[in-house]
């Protein structure tokens, strides 16, 4: 039970006045930003995160990750009261949760909404604490060839795994990965793919791509649906909240199904999307109830929530052990590693316990804070979203120009920014993910350059990436990944002959 | 069928998602086509101390070259009404209104720094969009970026672009 004492230690670093002050802060934050259309967990914490750059790493950390908890608890206010997902995660949570208020049941459906998030959170911090050490652990023998074949899973899985054109995602990767390459070459110090222009030798900040494609871009989307908000009230009181947890151990076996699909896919870099609306999809099929799903089921609320959030919280685990976020938001949080001057990886557990420690400690205490602030708040954030598109539109742009200008005190990247802006909007339209995009901008010069010294030290020979049983097995289930499509549909065909 | 087609067309015109496919496509493959470009001018090969520096970027400009041709060619094949609507010109009016204030916006935001740009460019979206009074546009377009100002320039003494004329000049930050 190392790990627990570990736990403790961390406890012991996180409950400082200071700490427990900017939890409360970011996870109210993250509220907000969950509520207001535009600002979503992934370019909220982009925006915020220059502010963080004096903090100490583990009281920033703290901050930044709470605002994602509470990101994740504001989509499900908005889904449920307005029909408007806060989150692209939260879409599911609108099936049932919608007509759920309509029918004057609004106050249920948030308490069993933020419940199953708790609860997937919680499921996930157990399973982080204590598998984490151990994949740590195991990272710590990889060399240049493991991590490449591992970012190589995570890239081809989003090929192999996404619902859309499988052309269109690695397009978007490759794009990724292209506008990663600009600026000086790290290895040789060449300036590449700058054209003369000497403002881009800085290259391109993911920041910058994260605040465009996702804030600038959801807002013009927005603006396209013409958004009036017309909500439901919610009347969420003590009594209500008592009485739906009395009903909810009821459906403890859709809950512990939402967060196996969960944390599986958190940790693989299905994300949590895809997460909820799988746990929608076989909750609807399993149920007694199936057949009413999608008519106000209270089953049909837990199931997508638990799943959004065991996915989102477990998503941090291959950021923590491997270096690999397996999410935007989770890739932001990344990018603030590096920027406080910690090497994300195995040697993180080894080197930066206070650090780890810290942040999985905070983990448990941000979701439980969370879980209270939500349901006493409601109200209060419901409010917020009724003050007029217009008025919050512009002020949202205005907040997005700080955070792209604060990364680098640069003018330029506001423009960037735009022209993110209408990339994200323009992609998000013909289906173009965003996700690998930002991956591979995130992790494009890490992934070259475990590429380069797999290759230096094979004298560039590609068959080092099958040179052991270990990384031959992941290169080897990174091929399967890439031509599932064509995989399945080939077995499809063995079977039905 | 194709005069049900044709009608639906008409009261809702705009730009086709098969167009907009292609020419989004065309534009990454001319992207791809540059990092390739430039990739091989810096070296795309083995050099006397292992990879050169264009090698692994060449590839990925390759790839986005053969995916964006995929993309085009896939496009190419469905029919015209098949992809249904990009956008009608009802709403890409509206994103518009949106997209060449904000851009106005950067560019004020150039001259006379983001506290005052910001300002003028929120009450003037409320004023126009909300049809909200001058009054109450001008005070919260100022309220704000007086709250932004002393979150950022006082207490968090992070300093915000002030702009190539800095108009704020007389207050000292």
């Amino acid at each position: 039970m190392v790990e627990l004492s570990a736990l403790f230690h961390g406890f012991a670093v996180v409950l400082t006045p200071f700490n427990l002050l900017l939890m409360m802060i970011g996870i109210v934050l993250g509220v907000i930003i969950g509520v207001l259309p535009g600002l979503g967990g992934a370019n909220g914490i982009a925006i915020l995160l220059p502010l963080t750059f004096t903090m100490p790493p583990t009281s920033a950390i703290i901050m930044l990750s709470c605002i994602y908890w509470g990101a994740l608890f504001g989509g499900a206010i908005t889904s449920i009261l307005f029909n408007i997902p806060g989150e692209p995660w939260s879409v599911a949570t609108t099936f049932d949760g919608y007509p759920m208020a309509q029918q004057g049941h609004a106050g249920e459906a948030l308490t069993a909404a933020f419940t199953s998030s708790f609860v997937g959170a919680f499921v996930a911090v157990v399973m982080i604490t204590f598998l984490a050490p151990l994949v740590a652990q195991f990272a710590l023998q990889f060399g240049p060839p493991e991590f490449f074949s591992v970012y190589l899973l995570t890239f081809c899985s989003f090929i192999g795994m996404g619902k859309g054109s499988p052309f269109k995602t690695l397009a978007a990767m490759m794009l990724g990965f292209a506008l990663a390459a600009v600026g000086m070459d790290m290895v040789t110090g060449q300036l590449r793919l700058i054209f003369g222009f000497t403002d881009l030798m800085r290259g391109f900040d993911f920041l910058i791509a994260v605040i465009g494609l996702f804030g600038i871009g959801e807002i013009l989307l927005s603006m396209e649906e013409g958004l009036s908000f017309t909500g439901k009230s919610a009347k969420i009181n003590p009594k209500i909240v008592l009485e739906t947890w009395k009903k909810l151990p009821r459906y403890w076996l859709t809950s512990l199904r939402s967060c196996l699909i969960g944390c599986w896919m958190g940790i693989t870099p299905g994300g949590a999307t895809p997460a909820s609306f799988m746990s929608y999809g076989v909750a609807k099929r399993m149920s007694r109830d199936g057949e009413k799903f999608g008519t106000g089921q209270i089953e049909g609320v837990i199931a997508p929530e638990t799943a959004a959030h065991a996915a989102g919280t477990s998503a941090l685990l291959p950021m923590l052990t491997l270096g690999i976020p397996g999410s935007p938001t989770a890739a932001v949080l990344l990018g603030g590693l590096l920027i406080w001057g910690l090497q994300p990886g195995p040697l993180l557990f080894v080197e930066q316990k206070d650090f780890v420690w810290g942040l999985i400690a905070s983990m448990y205490l941000g979701n439980l804070a969370g879980l209270v602030i939500v349901l006493t708040c409601v109200p209060l954030f419901a409010a917020i979203l009724r003050v007029p598109f217009s008025i919050t539109a512009p002020v949202i742009v205005v907040i997005c120009a700080i955070g792209a200008y604060t990364v680098h005190n640069a003018m330029l990247d506001i423009w960037f920014m735009l022209l993110f802006g209408v990339v994200g909007y323009v992609f998000k339209k013909l289906d173009y993910p965003l996700a690998p995009l930002v991956l591979a901008l995130v992790l494009g010069d890490r992934a070259e350059d475990s590429f380069r010294q797999s290759m230096l030290i094979s004298q560039g020979e590609v068959s080092v990436f099958f040179s052991n049983w270990l990384v031959g097995g992941i290169t080897a289930l990174s091929l399967v990944m890439l031509f599932w499509p064509l995989l399945s549909k080939l077995l499809a065909r063995v079977r039905s002959t | 069928m194709a005069e049900k087609q044709a009608s639906r067309g008409a009261e809702q015109a705009g730009i086709s998602t098969r167009t907009m496919d292609i020419v989004v496509a065309v534009l990454i493959f001319a992207l791809g086509a540059i990092v390739v470009f430039d990739s091989y001018r810096l070296g795309s090969k083995w050099g006397s101390d292992g990879p050169q520096s264009g090698y692994f970027p060449f590839y990925v400009g390759l790839l986005i070259c053969i995916s964006s041709l995929v993309t085009v060619v896939q496009a190419l094949r469905t029919t015209s009404g098949e992809g249904g609507l990009f956008v009608a010109w009802g709403p890409l009016r509206l994103v518009l209104t949106v997209l060449i204030p904000a851009a106005v916006y950067v560019l004020g935001v150039q001259y006379v720094g983001l506290y005052i740009a910001s300002a003028i460019y929120i009450l003037i979206f409320m004023v126009v969009l909300g049809k909200y009074s001058w009054l109450r546009s001008i005070a919260v377009g100022v309220l704000v970026n007086v709250g932004f100002f002393l979150m950022f320039e006082v207490w968090f003494k992070v300093p915000l672009f002030k702009g190539d004329l800095d108009p704020l000049r007389f207050l000292g930050y």
